[in-house]
C-alpha cells in the first residue's frame, strides 16, 4: 500500500521517545514536585571503617526549616535491604541498613538523615551534625587477607562462589604447557548524566506509597519495599519517569529510596532526594574490581585442556540487592567462545571498606573477557602460534551448537544457542583489511611509531527469562496502547517495542503510545536490565500484538464479508488481500464495535485487546568482536585509539540504527573501563576519585568513532523474531582489545595485566623495559 | 552540593570592592571573578566564604591595552579574550596558543586571567605564562597600590602572596620582543583537564644562537616558575637536538614534584624532560 516507513521490524526509524527530550519538555526525578514535599540530604560517613561512637543531631535540628532528623534509632523497624532475588542466608549479615547502626564501612555510608523544607536549609543541617566515629584499620584491597566484617564473628570473606566441570587436576598434569598469569580489572561503574533521584510520596486517600523517580527494576522494588514496609504489593506503586541513562547501577534499590519511602509514609508529606554528583561517585553501586589468578593446561598444538580461575571479587562494604550475581556471572562465562575441555572457577566474595559493588552493563564479562582474552593471547605468545590462529584452534564451532556447558549464568544453565564465532571473526579481519593493516603497523613501527593492533573474542547472553507479558489495546480511535513491565532507560525501549507491535498488528510504529515503568498498569515486569528487553518483552509484545490481529480480523471478517485469511492489515485498515482498493474498515471501527454495549460483539469479549506472554526456557548467546588499532605516545605513556572496529552478530535488528547508538555508548564506556575511570582509594580507605576531575570520564575528543559491522547470520531459535540482545556487546571486548593492541604497539608481549591502562602505569611498564 | 550561605555583594567601582574586601576580609571576605573555580569550592562547602565580593560589574577592571611595553590585562578579562591574538607581536600568538589548553570552551568564556592568577592551581596555564614572562601583577587595596613581580607573587599551591584585603586588579606582561619564538606543551589525561606537567618556552636567535631563553614550568611543582639551569643550558648554544636535550635534562633534574596517588614524583619528571624538548622543537619549528 504505503511505501514510506511504518517502523517494520529492521528499520532505522527515529526514536519516539525524542520530541519532548530534544524541546526540553522531559520530566526526569528533578523535575517532579509534589505539593508540600520536604527535601532529604544525608550525612555520610567520612571514614572507610568505624564504630559510631555519637551522633549529635540537636544543633541540626533546631536550624530553621528543619522537619526532622533521623539516625539509626528512628528507623530500627526497618529492615536491611534484601536481595532482588529473595532470601540468601548466608549473605544475610552482609546487608545493608538504610542508615548505619553501630559501624560504618564506606566512606560515603549514610549515617544519618535531615528532611527540610529546602535543599539548601537540608544542606546546611546536615552540616551542623555532630558524629564522631572510632576509627577502625580498613581493608582496601579485595584480595588482602579477610579479617572480621562485625562483632558477631562474621569475616569479610561472605563465600566463595565455584564453578566447574571436568578433572581439572588431571589434564594440569598431562598438559604440554601450563600458562599462568595475573590479570586486575580496575574499580569503576555506570556514570549516567542524570543522577539518581527518588521521591517518596504516601497517598493517604487510597492508602498508597508511591515512588518516583524509579529505573530498571520498578517492579522487583515494589515487591522488596511491600516486604520492607509490610504492606501489600498493591499497596505499593513505582512509577519512572524520563531517565537519563541507568547502565546498570540507576534503579536498584538503595537507603535512600527506601528512607524517601519511610519517611513519606511516616510524616505524611511527600520526600523528595536528588543526589549530587559527589555523592552518586560516593553511593551509587560501583562495578568490576577483581584479581585473577588463572592457569590454562593446553597440548602441544596450543588446545585448551582446562582453564583453572582463582579470582578476588572486591565487593565493597556490603552485599547490595545483586547478591553474588557478578562474581558467579564471571565464573560462569568466562570461558566464553573456547572449548575447554576441563574447568574451574574460584571466586573469593570479599568485603572491603569501599562503596558497595554491584552490576554495571556486560557485568563479569567485561572482566572475564579481559582475563580469558589476555590468557590466549598469552598461550599464542609462549607457544609461537598467531594470537588469531589459536583462537581459530579453540573456537566452538557452527557444528558444535547449541552449545551446552555446566555452567551456570543468571540462575540459567549455560547453552549457547548458535552461530559461527570463527565466521564472524573472519568477517570482521575482512572487514578492517588484516594483512594491509598488519604491513601498515609494521612499516610505521619499522620507522619508530609504537602502533600495534589487538583482537577480542567474546560471547554475550542476553533475555533472560523465564517469562514476561504485554498488553496491546486498540481504542475507538485507532491508536494502540501497548502496555509492558519494561523500563525505558535511554535505550530506546519505546521505539523498540513500538516497532514489534506495529510490525506484528500492521500498523504505523507511531500509532502505538508505549507504557512502561509504572507498576499500577501492569502486575508483572521484568524492567530493563542484562539486555533482556527486546528479546523477552519484545516476543510478548509480539505475541499480544497478533493476538489482538487475530482478533481484529475475525471481526473484519464479518464486516467484509470475507474469511479472515484473505484480509490483511496495514496502517491500520483491514482490507481483502485479493482486492486492497476494495472495502476496508479501519482497527478503530472494529474497536468500536467491540465496545462492551455493542451487539456486534457477538459471543466475543469487549475490547480489541489482548495479553500476551512470552516463555523461554534459557538466554540467547549473542557474539562478537572487537579489533582496536592503538598508538601509544612511548614519553608520555599516552593511549591514543585509532581506529577501533567492533563485529556482531545480533540475530535480528529491530532498528539497527538503535543497536548502533548501543554499541557505540557501550564503546565509550568500555573505553572508559579500559584507559580512562577508575576509583582509586588510599591506604585508610579514603576515596580519591569522588568529583570529575578525578575520575575520569572519557571525552568526545578521546573516544574515535566506531566501525560496526552488525550481522544478522545467527538469528536466534529460541524466541519468533530471531532477537538477541544489544545492550552490552559495545562494552564487553573493549579491555581486551585495546590491551592486546597495547602489547602489539609497544612489541612487548603480556605487557598489559591490568585495567585501566593509565599513562602512569603505562610508563612503569616501559621504564621497567628499558632499565 | 549547595553552597553554605553566604552574603553577596556587587559594587560598581574598584574603591568599593576593595572598601568592601578590607571590611570582610577578617571574616573571610572573598573576590567572585568568573566563578569557575571559587564556586565549585564552595559547592563542595571546601570554601565558605562569609561574603562574596562580585567583581564583574567593576568599571574599568575588563580592559586590556597595551603601555610601556606591557600588555596589561585587567581582572575581569576572560580567558576567551585570548583566543584570538589580543596584539600583533609573539605575545599575542603566545597567549592565543597557550588559552586553547584552558579547560572547556564554555569554562573559559567566564573564567578570567587575574582569578587564574589568584587562585594560583599548580596547573594554571596562566600561572606557568606569568611565571615564565616574570609578570608584574598589580595588587589594590584599601591601602593602596603595590606592583608584586611574578616569581615573588606565588607562594606554593593555592597561594599567593597577595593580601587578604588586596584586589589583584591587574597583571601586566613584556610584550615579547619581535622574533621572539615560542613553544608550549601540556600533558593532561583527558582533553581539557588540568596538566600533570606543562612547559612554556621562549628564546631569540640572534647569528645562530639562542638569547633570552625562558624556560618555565608548570604543574609539576606547587607553584610554576622559570627555571635557570636549563634556560642557562640554552643561552648561547645553537639551536638545535643537543641544546634542548640538554635544556630539557637541567629542566628535569631542577624539579622537585609533586606526588599523589596516581602520580610518581618519577612520572612528572619524565613529563618534564619531553615536554621541554617538544616545546623547544615547536619553538624552533615555527
Ligand atoms: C572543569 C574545569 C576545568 C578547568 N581546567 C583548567 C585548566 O586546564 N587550566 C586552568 O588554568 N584552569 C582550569 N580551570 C579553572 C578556570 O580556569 C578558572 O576560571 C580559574 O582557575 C579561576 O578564575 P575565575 O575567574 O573563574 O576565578 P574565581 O573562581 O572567581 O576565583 C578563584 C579564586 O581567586 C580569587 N580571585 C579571583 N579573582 C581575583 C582577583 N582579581 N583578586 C583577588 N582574588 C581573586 C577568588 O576569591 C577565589 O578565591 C578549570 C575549571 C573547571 C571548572
Amino acid at each position: 500500500m504505503s511505501d514510506r516507513a511504518m517502523g517494520r521490524i529492521g528499520e532505522s526509524v527515529t526514536r519516539l521517545e525524542d520530541p519532548p527530550l530534544v524541546t526540553g519538555r522531559g520530566r526526569f526525578a528533578g523535575d517532579i514536585n509534589l505539593a508540600h514535599q520536604l527535601h532529604m540530604r544525608l550525612l555520610r560517613s567520612p571514614v572507610a571503617h568505624g564504630r559510631i561512637k555519637t551522633v549529635d543531631v540537636e544543633a541540626a535540628r533546631a536550624m530553621p526549616g528543619v522537619y526532622a532528623v533521623w539516625t539509626f534509632d528512628d528507623i530500627r523497624d526497618v529492615p536491611p535491604i534484601d536481595f532482588r532475588e529473595g532470601r540468601i542466608e548466608k549473605y544475610e549479615p552482609f546487608r545493608q541498613y538504610i542508615l548505619a547502626r553501630d559501624r560504618v564501612r564506606y566512606v560515603g555510608e549514610p549515617v544519618a538523615a535531615v528532611f527540610a523544607a529546602d535543599p539548601y536549609a537540608a544542606e546546611d543541617a546536615a552540616d551542623a551534625i555532630l558524629a564522631e566515629f572510632e576509627e577502625l584499620p580498613a581493608i582496601t584491597d579485595g584480595a588482602d587477607a579477610p579479617g572480621a566484617f562485625d562483632d558477631a564473628g562474621h569475616r569479610t570473606e561472605a563465600d566463595i562462589v565455584t564453578q566447574g566441570y571436568g578433572d581439572v587436576e588431571k589434564a594440569f598434569a598431562k598438559a604440554a604447557h601450563v600458562i599462568e598469569r595475573e590479570f586486575v580489572v580496575g574499580r569503576h561503574s555506570g556514570v549516567p548524566l542524570e543522577t539518581r533521584g527518588a521521591i517518596g510520596h504516601y497517598d493517604a486517600a487510597h492508602d498508597v506509597l508511591e515512588l518516583h523517580g524509579a529505573a530498571k527494576v520498578p517492579h522487583r522494588n515494589r515487591e522488596a519495599l511491600a516486604r520492607m514496609f509490610g504492606r501489600p504489593l498493591n499497596a505499593v506503586h513505582l512509577f519512572e519517569s524520563h531517565v537519563g541513562g541507568g547502565f546498570g547501577v540507576r534503579g536498584e534499590l538503595y537507603p535512600e529510596d527506601v528512607l524517601v519511602c519511610a519517611a513519606a509514609l511516616r510524616f505524611g508529606r511527600p520526600v523528595k532526594w536528588i543526589e549530587d554528583r559527589m555523592e552518586h561517585l560516593l553511593a551509587t553501586n560501583h562495578s568490576r574490581q577483581q584479581r585473577h589468578r588463572i592457569r590454562a593446561a593446553v597440548d602441544a598444538d596450543g588446545r585448551l585442556l582446562a582453564i583453572d580461575d582463582t579470582f578476588f571479587h572486591d565487593q565493597g562494604a556490603y552485599i547490595r540487592t545483586h547478591g553474588a550475581r557478578v562474581i558467579t556471572m564471571t565464573c560462569g562465562i568466562l570461558p566464553g567462545p573456547y572449548k575447554v575441555a576441563d574447568y574451574r572457577a574460584t571466586g573469593h566474595f570479599r568485603l572491603t571498606n569501599k562503596t558497595p559493588a554491584a552490576t554495571y552493563r556486560s557485568p563479569g564479562r567485561f572482566e572475564s573477557t579481559f582475563v580469558r582474552e589476555r590468557l590466549m593471547d598469552a598461550i599464542a605468545d609462549e607457544l609461537g602460534i598467531g594470537r588469531l590462529e589459536l583462537r581459530r584452534r579453540n573456537a566452538v564451532g557452527p557444528e558444535d551448537m547449541p552449545y551446552a556447558l555446566p555452567l551456570v549464568v543468571l540462575g540459567d544453565d549455560v547453552e549457547y544457542d548458535n552461530g559461527d564465532y570463527v565466521g564472524l571473526l573472519d568477517k570482521a579481519l575482512d572487514h578492517v583489511g588484516w594483512d594491509a593493516l598488519q604491513a601498515d603497523l609494521q612499516r610505521r613501527r619499522a620507522a619508530g611509531e609504537a602502533v600495534g593492533a589487538g583482537v577480542a573474542m567474546f560471547v554475550e547472553k542476553s533475555g533472560l527469562g523465564p517469562s514476561d507479558g504485554a498488553k496491546v489495546t486498540v481504542d475507538p480511535s485507532g491508536a494502540v496502547e501497548l502496555i509492558t513491565g519494561g523500563a525505558s532507560i535511554g535505550q530506546g525501549f519505546e521505539t523498540c517495542m513500538a516497532q514489534i507491535c506495529a510490525d506484528a498488528l500492521g500498523v504505523d510504529y507511531r500509532k502505538v503510545r508505549v507504557v512502561h515503568g509504572q507498576t499500577n498498569r501492569i502486575e508483572f515486569g521484568i524492567g530493563a536490565h542484562a539486555s533482556r528487553a527486546t528479546v523477552m518483552t519484545g516476543s510478548a509484545t509480539n505475541e499480544a500484538a497478533l493476538l489482538v490481529r487475530a482478533k481484529a480480523l475475525d471481526v473484519a471478517s464479518d464486516l467484509l464479508q470475507a474469511p479472515a485469511d484473505t484480509l490483511d492489515i496495514q496502517d491500520g485498515v483491514v482490507f481483502r488481500k485479493d482486492n486492497p482498493d476494495g472495502p476496508s474498515v479501519g482497527l478503530g471501527e472494529i474497536a468500536t464495535q467491540l465496545l462492551p454495549t455493542r451487539k456486534t460483539l457477538g459471543g466475543r469479549e469487549p475490547g480489541l485487546m489482548a495479553e500476551g506472554w512470552f516463555h523461554s526456557d534459557h538466554q540467547t548467546y549473542p557474539f562478537g568482536c572487537h579489533i582496536a588499532v592503538v598508538k601509544v605516545d612511548r614519553e608520555t605513556g599516552h593511549v591514543g585509539v585509532e581506529r577501533y572496529v567492533i563485529a556482531y552478530d545480533i540475530g535480528r535488528a529491530v532498528n539497527p540504527m538503535l543497536v548502533e547508538g548501543q554499541i557505540s555508548g557501550g564503546f565509550a564506556q568500555g573505553l572508559g573501563g579500559a584507559l580512562y575511570e577508575e576509583f582509586v582509594y588510599d591506604e585508610r580507605g579514603q576515596p580519591q576519585s569522588v568529583t570529575f576531575a578525578d575520575y575520569l570520564l572519557p571525552t568526545a575528543r578521546e573516544v574515535p568513532d566506531i566501525e560496526l559491522l552488525l550481522r544478522e547470520d545467527a538469528p536466534s531459535p529460541r524466541n519468533p523474531l530471531g532477537i538477541k540482545g544489544a545492550g552490552e556487546a559495545g562494552v564487553t571486548g573493549v579491555g581486551a582489545a585495546i590491551a592486546s593492541a597495547i602489547d602489539d604497539a609497544l612489541q612487548m608481549p603480556g605487557a598489559v595485566t591490568q585495567l585501566p591502562v593509565t599513562p602512569q602505569r603505562l610508563k612503569v611498564l616501559l621504564d621497567g623495559a628499558r632499565d | 552540593m549547595k553552597p553554605a550561605p553566604f552574603q553577596y555583594h556587587a559594587p560598581k567601582t574598584v574603591a568599593d570592592a576593595v572598601a568592601l574586601l578590607a571590611a570582610h576580609a577578617g571574616d573571610d571576605g572573598r573576590i567572585l571573578a568568573g566563578g569557575q573555580s571559587l564556586v565549585p569550592t564552595m559547592a563542595f562547602r571546601l570554601a565558605r566564604p562569609a561574603h562574596l565580593i562580585d567583581i564583574n560589574n567593576v568599571e574599568g577592571l575588563d580592559c586590556i591595552a597595551e603601555a610601556g611595553g606591557r600588555l596589561c590585562i585587567g581582572a575581569t578579562v576572560r580567558h576567551a579574550a585570548f583566543h584570538k591574538p589580543v596584539t600583533a607581536g609573539p605575545l599575542g600568538a603566545l597567549l592565543s596558543a597557550v588559552v586553547r589548553h584552558i579547560a572547556h570552551y564554555p569554562i573559559r568564556q567566564r573564567g578570567t586571567f587575574c582569578g587564574s592568577l589568584a587562585h594560583a592551581d599548580p596547573a594554571s596555564e596562566w600561572c606557568c605564562v606569568a611565571a615564565a614572562l616574570d609578570a608584574e601583577l598589580v595588587a589594590r587595596s584599601a591601602r593602596g597600590e603595590r606592583v608584586i613581580q611574578a616569581a615573588a607573587f606565588f607562594d606554593g599551591a593555592m597561594t599567593t602572596t597577595l593580601a587578604e584585603d588586596e584586589l589583584l586588579a591587574e597583571a601586566r606582561l613584556p610584550l615579547l620582543p619581535e622574533g621572539t619564538k615560542f613553544g608550549f606543551q601540556e600533558f593532561s589525561r583527558r582533553a581539557g583537564d588540568f596538566a600533570i606537567a606543562m612547559a612554556l618556552v621562549a628564546f631569540r636567535v640572534e647569528g645562530g644562537r639562542i638569547a633570552d631563553a625562558r624556560i618555565g614550568i608548570g604543574g609539576a611543582e606547587p607553584a610554576a616558575r622559570r627555571i635557570a639551569k636549563a634556560e642557562a643550558a640554552l643561552d648561547g648554544a645553537a639551536p638545535g637536538k643537543d641544546a634542548f636535550a640538554a635544556a630539557a635534562d637541567a629542566a628535569a633534574a631542577a624539579m622537585d614534584p609533586m606526588e599523589d596517588v596516581n602520580t610518581s614524583a618519577g612520572y612528572r619528571r619524565d613529563l618534564v624532560r619531553t615536554l621541554v624538548r617538544r616545546a623547544l622543537e615547536d619553538a624552533a619549528a615555527a
